[in-house]
């Protein structure tokens, strides 16, 4: 078998989402007692929804516990899915060709990850040339064609070839050695990257490199991206719409502007205050929160956040908000942004 | 605010600050090589100042602050003069440490899990501090522990007291550790990183605390951070770190609108703000200098868009050309 490994045809068009996620669902028993019983559930992703455009770069926030790395390891397909169904391009991914599917061998070549420890996400005994080449030999790349993309790609990503490509990963800063994890996950020519945190082990001068080094890459090889990270001012940086998860759920989730100027969803909002100012004249005196974001072993009846919102009330306890519509595709889970909800301050966000 | 946290006032005007450090040097010796990660380091604090040193890993940030409460292992050798409030640390014998430990010093880390001992219930690791330090019973120190938790405003602090550190989420680990380290009212709080590993909205209650508790204690405080918006929000003072050397120091405000020095420019231009959007982030070229042998001129030279030969003769003077600010650059005008 020796494919030329190519950039894979659009299939849909431009309207066809480029991956679709319908009710995602991930649970973790806890077993424990004398039998190995499941005495608890960690509900880690429970009922998220969304969709990947073409060429967009979707950002998604929250605080540990809330899910995004478990639904960045769900859609890599690292784990399955308890529930709900993944279509990339209009194929269901998993399913067979026959069925109008995608292989989930062929997903993987097509959606690739960058995680966030740039050491630990490298076999520390292969050269970084070594280290590129590998996939694309996997998928059936001749040898020396690997490495001759290898080391295209080495030049692309900023580390002259011949400089680094006999390097090992111990011999490269952590700048480095993340723009070889970025190398490596664009050998095999994928549509999507899902980027875990791939900034936040940086320091703040290597995190602009690397964050100019994505948006070129993207424009270059024509990418889609989808960026976790807690660190809000990167995300409004990088992406051009925004997710913002709690507890397992989305929250809210529209244009990168909307979320930014007008967030509806009180823990949007509070996240967003919760940014230090870089102004040491205008120091806030009073947290926009407290307590810390409950365990996802037992998550609150109702709405999620009403144990911490300031706004809550009888009904977010009672029953859990649906995502309401805010105009061009900016969607909050609250009931305050959802007409006739029962809460008292409910349609005053909606147009 | 309780009655035993009530401290008398700063002895008003003193001449001697709460912590001088002077022409600091610490190297690590090994068998394999030797590193110069602090290179004659500076500090003033003055008591009820909080004092932000910002840099990024390797700069020598931590090891400074280590030096200050001499934690450094074994094969580190320290030079220079270090004092807190009066006394020489360096010359302090192992019994006298014990004592100035806890007492007149207390550090905060990055990682509570870490820090605290997860064996013990938080009350007694609390109490263990004030029984060592105040010579009291222990019924009297865990009255003790009760009302530090209650100063560092944990929800329901009797039962929390009962906890061990894995019981405790992210955030009350952390003021329970703020708690620990308050407990023989330190005249010096060290914190190194204490947010970091916090989730946002949950950092932010930390550090309104931790000023709130400074000025309340009337504590001076060093903190350590990598992030400038951390240091925004809580400094009186900054000083960046580069190489093992303060290479800027000045009032927050000053330094955050208008650093003078090229380091901390170009990092003020690469950390991504709100509104930046669009906008090409400005990079600083290359990665900080291996620290193995000590900089002969300018660290930051080799990565400096204004270098010029002159740079790399000899380590910049510190000029101060408002009083008040300091910066090590051959370009800042002033003596």
């Amino acid at each position: 078998m020796n494919t030329p490994l190519t950039t894979p045809k659009d299939r849909g068009g431009p309207a066809q989402p480029l991956l679709l996620l319908n009710g995602l669902k991930k649970h973790f028993p806890i077993r424990g007692g004398m039998f190995g019983g499941t005495v608890a559930t960690v509900r880690a992703v429970d009922g998220v929804s969304f969709a990947v455009r073409k060429g967009e770069t979707l950002g998604i926030v929250g605080e540990s516990g809330c899910g995004k790395s478990t639904t960045a390891r769900l859609l890599m397909r690292l784990m399955d899915p308890d529930a709900g169904d993944m279509v990339f391009d209009g194929e269901a991914v998993g399913v067979n060709v026959q069925a109008g599917g995608i292989t989930l061998k062929e997903y993987r070549r097509q959606v690739q990850m960058v995680f966030q420890d740039s050491y630990a996400s490298l076999n520390p005994r292969l050269p970084i040339e070594d280290s590129i080449a590998f996939a694309p030999k996997v998928h059936g790349v001749s040898g020396a064609e690997a490495r001759e993309r290898a080391r295209e790609l080495l030049a692309a990503v900023g580390l002259a070839p011949t400089q680094f490509a006999r390097r090992y990963p111990h011999e490269l800063s952590g700048g480095q050695r993340q723009r070889v994890n970025i190398a490596r996950a664009l050998a095999l020519h994928p549509r999507l990257v899902l980027l875990d945190e791939p900034v936040s082990a940086l320091d703040k001068s290597v995190e602009a490199q690397v964050l100019n080094l994505l948006m070129d890459l993207k424009e270059k090889f024509g990418l889609t991206y989808v960026f976790i990270s807690h660190d809000l001012n990167v995300v409004q940086y990088i992406s051009d719409r925004v997710l913002v998860m709690y507890l397992g759920q989305v929250a809210e989730q529209g244009p990168v502007e909307a979320i930014y100027n007008r967030p509806a969803h009180p823990y949007t909002q509070a996240l967003l205050a919760s940014r230090p100012s870089m102004d040491p004249a205008r120091r806030r005196t009073e947290p926009p929160l407290t307590g810390d974001p409950p365990n996802p072993i037992n998550p609150p009846s109702g709405c999620r956040f009403r144990t911490r919102c300031p706004h809550a009330e009888a009904v977010c306890a009672d029953r859990a908000p649906v995502a309401a519509e805010l105009g061009g595709g900016h969607e909050a889970a609250c009931h305050m942004a959802a007409p006739g909800s029962g809460h008292s301050k409910a349609g005053r966000l909606a147009a | 605010m309780s009655e035993v946290m009530e401290r008398p006032a700063v002895g008003t005007t003193q001449a001697a600050p709460l912590v001088r450090m002077r022409d600091v040097h610490v190297r690590f010796v090994t068998r394999d090589r030797t590193v110069h990660a602090v290179n004659g380091v500076d500090i003033d604090l003055a008591a009820g100042e909080v004092l932000c040193i910002l840099g990024e890993s390797g700069s020598g940030k931590s090891v400074t602050m280590r030096a200050l409460m001499k934690l450094l292992p074994r094969f580190a050798q320290v030079s220079g003069s270090i004092a807190v409030g009066g006394r020489d640390v360096t010359a302090m014998s192992e019994g006298e440490l014990q004592d100035f430990r806890g007492s007149e010093v207390a550090m905060i880390f990055q990682e509570p899990m870490t820090a605290l001992d997860p064996v013990f219930t938080i009350g007694r690791q609390i109490a263990e501090t004030v029984q060592r330090h105040e010579g009291v019973s222990r019924s009297a120190a865990m009255a003790r522990a009760l009302e530090l938790f209650e100063l560092v405003q944990i929800p329901s602090a009797k039962r929390r007291l009962e906890a061990y550190p894995h019981e405790l989420s992210g955030g009350l680990r952390q003021r329970a550790m703020i708690a620990v380290a308050l407990a023989c009212r330190p005249k010096l709080l060290l914190a190194d990183e204490p947010t970091t590993a916090l989730d946002a909205t949950v950092q932010i209650q930390v550090l309104l605390l931790l000023r709130q508790l400074q000025e309340q204690l009337g504590m001076g405080v060093i903190f350590v951070t990598h992030d400038l918006g951390v240091a925004g929000e809580i400094a009186d003072r900054v000083a960046v770190m580069y190489a093992g050397k303060v290479v800027e120091e000045g009032p927050v405000g000053a330094l955050m609108a208008g650093p003078l020095h090229p380091y901390p420019r170009g990092l003020l231009g690469a950390t991504v703000q709100a509104g930046m959007r669009g906008k090409r982030l400005t990079t600083i070229p290359g990665a900080p200098p291996s620290l193995e042998t000590v900089p002969t001129g300018c660290a930051f030279a080799p990565r400096c868009a204004e270098a010029e030969p002159a740079c790399s003769d000899a380590v910049p003077a510190p000029r101060a050309p408002v009083a008040g600010r300091m910066a090590r650059c051959i370009h800042v005008a002033g003596g």
